[in-house]
């Protein structure tokens, strides 16, 4: 590990070896968040069955930093959205996504969760979670293979790797906002959409009008 | 149809003549009823026929015939063939008499019945959706209504095969999502329905005591890391005793059944195994029957495909009921431990599956006639030592450590409580319905496949708590490894001979319902076909589902801590709850 850390190119007397490093202030932060990136658990279909298999005694992605799964969104590091995101579910979802502190990262596991999967076209289904949370990494497969789902956390660790205390959005001067939770009304409503919604009703109105 | 089941069906027609007609439809079967007097002949079914399990209950919409029909699917609990009715009622104003009343097992289809297809159930105690939520337009299930991203009436698409278009279907919405609204909606003038619905039946239960104390309702889920996925229970607590508890769900509800009506008959296949995706080769398994009853060719089935359906099936219901009992051990505070011991084995049997048909958890492996392919070189033998060698000192080593251990029994003696009566009344099936000492199983009661070539018990326990739940499914796994050693040594060797499997055929026209006994109780596929490449119906008779409807009854009286070992002990899963 501590090849990870002594990169900034100070010679370290050999004598003083694996006792000293020296390093950046980001390659500090980043190498403690990589190793202690624990998801939430959070399951919402069958992909969450190979997630649990992933965290079992065969897979173990404790080996890699996500330690330990944490039921509260407050503990947790990284969203893993392990199945198909319903319309019911999505405001909860976006809530519990609300709840996780900064930095937290989202993953996107399986067909579904990336772009709806086998059941897309579905009256009840989301087509990705990516339509209401900014997703970090997609990994394919239906499900994906622990294997696969190891390989995707991995990427995820190779991207904190690349960013900078300085940069950071959780570091800025302004507050964050939260993420706008859907609502459930005659159809799942976004409260994005509000402002230009009439504008879309006409479109939309106009469009089955030709068809 | 046995000469016993022949003269039933002759009384039946004597005592109800006139209120009772033969569904003279080709390709269909059992009675048509009166509306009027559909709960009379219901209840005399259950009295004086002995017919006392109610099974299915789902509807069709019969678009050209401007029909909506409700078709029950009834049993005895002795064993038997199904006995089936149906009431047909106009497709405008559909309403029917529930039978909540005398089956209750019927409550929660009746609720996806009026929340899928608009069919109103007089005299239901909580008329309102079930997955869906309230306030949302319309009932999906209908064949005039159409979902967002609608293409056509079936698959495959023309646009997609052979035209090739490879877009997306966002970017054809004018909201980049999948969401279409009423023509008149505006979000200014709507105020959500929430959960008025549901929390306002669950405040200020009278009860029986001197002492009125506040009730406290308590909401769980749908995250909760003891819910088994995103389900979600609301309980009213005096202290911590639960006077009252309804299931929510819905979280999951991927609207397979209307996906399904789009689909080929064998694009299905692979949707079933996402249904209860910790078993999908059972789920096959039931729908493969379902289809090859409409077919009419049960019988041309090699046997080499049959055992091989049956040896499969098998393995997956002891990687489920070790699941199962991990699960309930987790949700017991033995957090995560027992799981791992249950998991290592599981994956030996996904290690399986995943060599005979490619994939670990999504099988997608029976076909009609038969199966995929045959066994790939190798995996005999993996199969003879599990099942002859590890398996059983595996199971024995899980029973040593848990059987007898002080807090489990302490905490699963007594709790969560079913009686064989009401079992049956509230259409309880798998081992929730064995643990309260009703030995049924598909498996005996309606042989299909191969089982009737196997020496097997029907497990049974009869105290009907939690423990006796676990019980059973532990002896479940012991039977099941004799069915798997009987059935290794006895399956025919030869080359080629699997046959062929069919993958394009002509599905006549008619009704069918295949049903197996799956993991977690019977599974059924109830499949209307009208004579095209798409059923018509396809429909989904989920044990989970229907298990849960027992869920406040067991839970009622106990404490809130327990309700979770009581849900852990029904062992369901979302994706076939919820479907
Ligand atoms: S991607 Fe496949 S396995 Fe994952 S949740 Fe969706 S259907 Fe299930």
């Amino acid at each position: 590990m501590s090849e990870k850390l002594n990169t900034p190119g100070y010679d370290v007397p050999p004598e003083m070896q694996d006792v000293v490093a020296i390093t950046t202030l980001d390659k500090i932060y980043n190498w403690g968040r990589r190793y202690s990136a624990w998801p939430m658990m959070f399951g919402l279909a069958c992909c969450a069955i190979e997630m649990i298999c992933t965290a079992a005694a065969r897979f173990d992605f404790s080996r890699f930093g996500m330690e330990i799964m944490r039921p509260s969104p407050r503990q947790a590091d990284v969203m893993l959205v392990s199945g198909t995101v319903t319309k019911k579910m999505v405001p909860q979802i976006v809530r519990l996504y609300n709840q996780m502190p900064e930095p937290k990262y989202v993953v996107a596991m399986g067909a579904c969760a990336s772009g709806g999967g086998p059941f897309k076209e579905g009256y009840n289904v989301v087509s990705g979670v990516d339509k209401f949370l900014p997703v970090d990494v997609y990994i394919p497969g239906c499900p994906p293979t622990p294997q696969a789902l190891l390989h995707g956390l991995m990427k995820l660790q190779e991207m904190m790797d690349t960013q900078s205390i300085k940069n950071v959005r959780w570091y800025q001067k302004e507050p964050l906002d939260a993420i706008p939770i859907p609502i459930l009304g005659p159809d799942l409503l976004d409260p994005r959409d509000f402002p230009q919604f009439a504008e879309k009703m006409a479109a939309s109105a106009t469009e089955n009008k030709e068809a | 149809m046995t000469e016993q089941t022949k003269t039933m069906h002759k009384d039946i027609e004597a005592r109800f003549a006139g209120i009772i007609a033969l569904d003279d439809r080709s390709g269909y079967e059992g009675y048509r009823v009166e509306a009027e007097k559909l709960v009379e002949f219901a209840t005399a079914l259950r009295d004086e026929f002995g017919y006392d399990f109610l099974s299915s209950v789902t509807g069709v919409d019969y678009l050209p015939d401007e029909k909506m029909e409700v078709v029950y699917h009834i049993y005895k609990s002795t064993g038997g063939h199904a006995l089936v009715f149906k009431v047909q009622v106009p497709r405008a104003n559909p309403v029917v008499p529930s039978l909540v009343s005398i089956f209750p097992g019927a409550d929660f289809q009746e609720r996806e019945a009026w929340d899928l297809f608009g069919i109103r159930f007089e005299g239901h105690p909580n008329h309102k959706r079930i997955l869906m939520w309230e306030g949302f337009s319309g009932h999906p299930m209908r064949k005039d209504w159409k979902e967002a991203y609608y293409e056509a009436d079936a698959k495959p698409f023309d646009a997609r095969w052979p035209g090739g278009d490879v877009s997306r279907s966002e970017d054809k919405m004018v909201f980049n999502k999948n969401v279409a609204y009423p023509q008149d909606f505006t979000p200014e003038n709507w105020t959500p329905e929430g959960e008025t619905a549901l929390y306002s039946g669950m405040q200020n239960i009278a009860t029986d005591e001197d002492l009125q104390t506040e009730h406290v309702v308590v909401n769980l889920g749908p995250q909760h890391p003891s819910t088994h996925g995103v389900f979600r229970m609301v309980a009213t607590l005096d202290g911590e005793t639960i006077v009252k508890l309804e299931p929510v769900m819905g979280y999951l509800h991927r609207n397979h059944e209307k996906i399904g009506e789009r689909n080929t008959y064998l694009m299905n296949i692979p949707f079933t195994d996402r249904l209860d995706y910790l078993s999908s080769m059972s789920n096959n398994f039931g729908y493969v029957l379902a289809v090859e009853k409409l077919l009419g060719d049960t019988t041309h089935i090699p046997d080499r495909a049959k055992y091989i359906r049956v040896i499969m099936a098998e393995f997956t219901r002891i990687s489920n009921h070790l699941m199962a009992i991990g699960a309930l051990l987790n949700d017991l505070g033995a957090y995560f431990t027992p799981m791992l011991y249950a998991l290592k084995e599981r994956e030996l049997i996904l290690d399986i599956f995943e060599a005979v048909s490619g994939s670990r958890m999504m099988c997608n492996y029976y076909r009609f006639g038969g199966v995929a392919r045959d066994l790939p070189p190798g995996t005999h033998e993996m199969m003879r030592g599990l099942a002859f060698e590890r398996l059983p000192r595996q199971i024995d080593e899980l029973d040593r450590y848990l059987t007898e251990n002080e807090i489990i029994r302490a905490r699963c003696e007594g709790v969560g409580v079913l009686t064989p009566e009401e079992a049956i009344a509230y259409s309880a099936v798998g081992p929730v319905l064995r643990a309260s000492g009703v030995p049924y199983d598909v498996r005996r009661a309606d042989p299909y496949s191969v089982y009737d070539r196997f020496d097997f018990d029907v497990a049974v326990r009869y105290h009907g708590d939690v423990y006796d739940r676990y019980l059973v499914r532990l002896d479940e796994i012991r039977q099941s490894i004799r069915i798997l050693q009987q059935a290794l040594n006895g399956i025919p060797e030869c080359d080629n001979c699997l046959g062929k499997p069919r993958y394009s055929m002509r599905v006549p026209a008619g009704e069918a319902y295949g049903r197996v006994e799956g993991p977690k109780g019977e599974l059924g596929f109830y499949v209307v076909a009208d004579g095209g490449p798409n059923p018509w119906r396809y429909h989904v008779r989920a044990p989970s589902f229907i298990n849960l409807t027992a869920l406040s009854k067991m839970c009622e009286g106990d404490k809130i801590a327990d309700a979770i070992i009581v849900l852990g002990s029904i062992d369901i899963v979302l994706g076939e709850t919820d479907r």
